[in-house]
């Protein structure tokens, strides 16, 4: 057990845990962040995705000693309301069936598109291979991803 | 107008309604969960009134109208409350939904399975609705001292025309919920719609994208531990022996035990089926330190011996089942298969003579396809909250058939069902798993044991290996054609692990004047059950696949073979049980032909396929254009029609049938469990292949035949035919022909 300060969404957070412990359980278990999920555990699936400075980062292998000083963010802290312009665009398409992988795919897309403003459906295809969505959303997501890019 | 009586199969709506009178005092936790949301929340009302089981009026006019049936992504959050929304004629922006709890006095048939939410429970909402409507036209007329029926309604607003009087449904709410409830009621004209048939968005939408607890995985309550369980690593294997020392000394540990799931003696019903009798179950305070536990845990599992249980599936008589013993591999199945398909199986139908008809053929085809196992693979892996008491059990989380598991709970727990209440969140995903919900006895076993509220969690890998899998299957057809190319005779034979795929009075049967549909089983101790359109799922990808290398034998082309076969259906059918609407049937193929402009060249390089199926009620054909590159398919676009009746949400109806065709492509070409030992050969993500995003179609283009017949489900039968239209472009493309599924598995390219 170790005592960590982590400064996740603009807040300081105080966790004492195990330094083994995946972000993805500090967050989930011990923050009650829990719009980050768990779909696999070995970085296959992209559902636990959030940032670490501007770079998404599967959180279910990334442990909790690593994270140090560095900015993490949740979809809980992507905008303040909803409005960050990939929520609005996946609200504009209507993106989520079962909605499980979504925030996953929104924290994925958000730190691409910061990265890619202008991307074209290879790059979005190679940038969101990662993140499966079981539902077969993709074809909405393609299109939100470009809407947000030009919006 | 349509006049209903209200009342709903074997149940009085009436009777339902006046228990929902006093909804309130029964302890209905709406205005618990009536919190606004996001910044276009409503202002809520400072009185709420109930009017039935399926909705309430504030005194401000914002409607609350409760969604009977747990929500997996199949729209019906959004698109049940607009049925209701329909008939009371109210303004959609008024309107809050929210999730029902479990209650089979009030509401029918809330679950999901079968795609049978809007369909059966159509008739039900709307008069949920026009009840509600002519309740607040009564109160208006009383306070306005006019005849009801000189009232009028409009977007949530009562008038009176002479009288020059409005007001709105708030006003009245009150006075309404006094009325009566009404022994009939009149329903809207079609014609009159303005919500049903209009795309409405997802009313979860908002805190879907910003990571809102919805989910079971996320239910959280003050002292509450975790728990996993260590199974079986395979099929055909039971607990001999645990070591808990190692574990049980880690951080975060409270306990350790066993658990025996259901009872020896106990008669399972149709949705009991167990992966796993007798478990170990982990507890401790935090998920992290129970999976590190579960890791260091020494277990040891022997094989066990045969036996029997005693089981009632729906619509048929309490039968005694034998679970076989043994560690099963999938290479031994295929060569039992193989050996099953060429023995005669049980006759299920027969029309004309047919042996004698393939006796004169001129040419007769016959082709054999496989499909394996398949796990659902939810996103969200199994888990289930649990409070169980003395006296009570509380619990929370995803399943799809909570009416049915309650019955097993009560039992194992010794708790009567009213005092059992299980919360139905939203699910990350089903397709069938959650229909078997052992693991909600299990989480309630354990928090009983350990006296104390426990989230119980799989990892993704027990996800996947202790599944209630697809059953692998396997089918022969046998066609004759005549020296003019007629079909002369059709012969289908399937079987599978443990169940038989085979529908014998689905078309083609009603199309040939001699038919012969046999089947067999395979005994299994893998578990197994419901998967997006069980068995269909299976049938459609053979038989249309089938039906295309027919059409190329017959040197005909396959859209036009289909619809010469079902014109002979519609106009002198063979037969009078066959179970689809060949008009409806050929109305899809039509529709398609139409909108891909079919028969003209292929465009821009790709090759197409088309195939169609009747299953769940709804009649769908797809037709889909594909190139090979890199040895990979890439799919340019998919043009689906459907005839699912009446479409209640556009926009939710899209978005499930893009799904399912991503769905379908994504199992034909990479979908398979196998098995070694009795040992599933894939425990998670990254040996299972599901379909990713640069493997989906590029552009899919959806089209609903326009019609007034009162709406089928669409959650599962745009999935089956898709995995056929996916078979019969890539021949086009390649030349070669696929028989078993998964087409490429985890190679990385085609062959």
């Amino acid at each position: 057990m170790a005592n960590f300060t982590l400064n996740i969404n603009g807040k300081k957070h105080q966790v004492e845990v195990d330094p083994a412990t995946p972000m993805l359980w500090v967050l989930r278990d011990h923050l009650n962040l829990t719009g980050t999920k768990y779909g696999c555990g070995i970085a296959q699936c992209g559902t636990c995705t959030i940032h670490l400075g501007d770079v998404a980062m599967r959180s279910c292998t990334l442990p909790v000693s690593q994270i140090g000083n560095q900015e993490v963010t949740t979809i809980e802290g992507l905008s303040e309301s909803g409005d960050h312009p990939v929520q609005k665009a996946w609200l504009e398409h209507d993106v989520p069936q079962c909605g499980y992988c979504q925030t996953g795919q929104i924290m994925n897309a958000a730190a691409f598109l910061k990265a890619n403003p202008n991307p074209n459906d290879e790059a979005i295809e190679a940038a969101m291979n990662g993140n499966i969505c079981r539902c077969g959303t993709y074809v909405r997501i393609k299109a939100a991803i470009k809407t947000a890019a030009t919006g | 107008m349509t006049l209903v009586k209200t009342t709903y199969g074997r149940r009085s709506f009436l009777k339902a309604t006046a228990l929902a009178g006093g909804g309130m005092v029964l302890g209905f936790s709406w205005l618990a969960g009536c919190k606004p949301s996001g910044k276009d929340a409503l202002t809520l009302p400072k009185e709420w009134f109930n009017i039935n089981g399926f909705l309430k009026i504030g005194e401000n006019g914002v409607v609350t109208i409760m969604s009977p049936n747990p929500e997996g992504g199949q729209n019906v959050k959004t698109s049940m409350p607009m049925i209701v929304a329909e008939d009371l004629d109210v303004d959609w922006a008024k309107v809050i939904v929210e999730q029902a709890p479990l209650d089979t006095e009030k509401f029918t048939r809330q679950f999901i399975g079968g795609s049978q939410a809007i369909r059966q429970g159509w008739q039900a909402l709307r008069m949920a609705g026009a009840s509600a409507r002519h309740m607040l036209m009564e109160a208006a007329a009383q306070a306005w001292q006019v005849p009801a029926g000189e009232i009028t309604t409009e977007a949530g607003v009562l008038f009176h025309k002479n009288s020059g009087k409005s007001a709105g449904y708030g006003e009245m709410a009150s006075a309404a919920s006094k009325v009566s409830v009404p022994k009939e009621v009149k329903l809207k004209d079609l014609k009159d719609f303005k919500i049903i048939g209009t795309p409405r968005k997802n009313v979860d939408g908002l805190k879907i994208v910003t990571g809102q607890p919805l989910f079971g995985i996320d239910t959280h309550r003050e002292g509450m531990l975790i728990a996993m369980i260590a199974h079986p690593p395979g099929f055909g294997l039971k607990l001999k022996s645990v070591d808990d020392s190692a574990a049980r000394a880690m951080p975060g540990i409270r306990d350790i035990f066993t658990i025996k799931v259901l009872n020896d003696d106990y008669e399972r019903q149709h949705f009991d089926t167990c992966t796993f009798l007798e478990v170990v179950a982990i507890v401790g305070d935090s998920t992290w330190e129970v999976m590190q536990a579960k890791k260091a845990l020494k277990t040891e599992w022997e094989p066990f011996e045969a036996y029997s249980e005693v089981r009632t599936f729906w619509g048929q008589e309490k039968q005694t089942l034998t679970i076989p013993a043994g560690l099963e591999s999938s290479s031994v199945h295929k060569s039992k298969m193989a050996e099953m398909a060429a023995k005669p199986g049980t006759v299920r139908r027969k029309d004309g003579d047919p042996e004698a008809a393939f006796r004169s053929a001129a040419k007769v085809l016959e082709r054999s396809y496989t499909a394996p196992f398949l796990a659902h693979n939810c996103m969200e892996p199994m888990n289930f909250f649990a409070h169980v008491t003395a006296d009570k059990a509380e619990l929370a989380g995803p399943l799809q058939k909570p009416e049915f598991t309650e019955k097993a709970l009560s039992e194992r727990l010794g708790i009567p069902l009213e005092k059992i209440d299980i919360q139905m969140t939203r699910l990350g995903g089903g397709y069938g798993r959650r229909s078997y919900a052992h693991w909600l006895l299990e989480a309630a076993l354990i928090s009983q044991k350990m006296n104390a509220p426990i989230k119980l969690m799989y990892t993704r890998e027990d996800d996947m290996t202790a599944g209630i899998y697809r059953p692998a299957y396997h089918a022969t057809f046998r066609a004759a054609l005549d020296a003019n190319n007629n079909l002369t005779a059709f012969h289908v034979k399937a079987g599978g692990i443990p169940e038989s795929p085979l529908a014998a009075d689905r078309f083609p049967a009603g199309a040939v004047d001699n038919y012969l549909a046999e089947d067999w089983t395979i005994d299994t101790n893998i578990t197994i059950g419901s998967y997006r359109a069980p068995r269909s799922n299976f049938m459609a990808s053979a038989e249309q696949s089938f039906l295309d290398e027919l059409a190329e034998t017959a040197g005909k082309d396959p859209l036009d073979f289909r619809l010469e076969l079902l014109e002979r259906a519609k106009t002198n059918p063979v037969g009078e049980k066959n179970d689809y609407d060949a008009a409806r049937y050929a109305g899809v193929l039509e529709l398609v032909k139409e909108k891909s402009g079919w028969g003209k060249n292929d465009p821009s390089g790709a090759s197409r396929g088309v195939a169609a199926y009747f299953c769940h009620n709804s009649y769908v054909a797809h037709v889909m254009d594909l190139t090979v590159e890199d040895g990979k398919p890439v799919v340019q676009k998919v043009h689906c029609a459907v005839d699912c009746g009446i479409v209640v949400n556009p926009l939710g109806a899209v978005n499930l049938a893009e799904g399912s065709v991503v769905d379908g492509i994504g199992n034909v070409l990479y979908g398979e469990l196998t098995f070694k030992d009795g040992v599933p050969d894939r425990s998670n993500l990254d040996k299972y292949r599901i379909i990713r995003h640069s493997e989906a179609p590029k552009a899919i283009e959806v089209h609903f035949v326009k019609n007034d017949i009162d709406p089928t489900g669409l959650g599962e039968p745009l999935y089956p035919p898709v995995m056929a239209a996916l078979a019969n472009a890539l021949y086009r493309a390649t030349g070669k022909r696929l028989y078993d599924q998964p087409f490429m598995g985890e190679r990385q390219m085609l062959g």
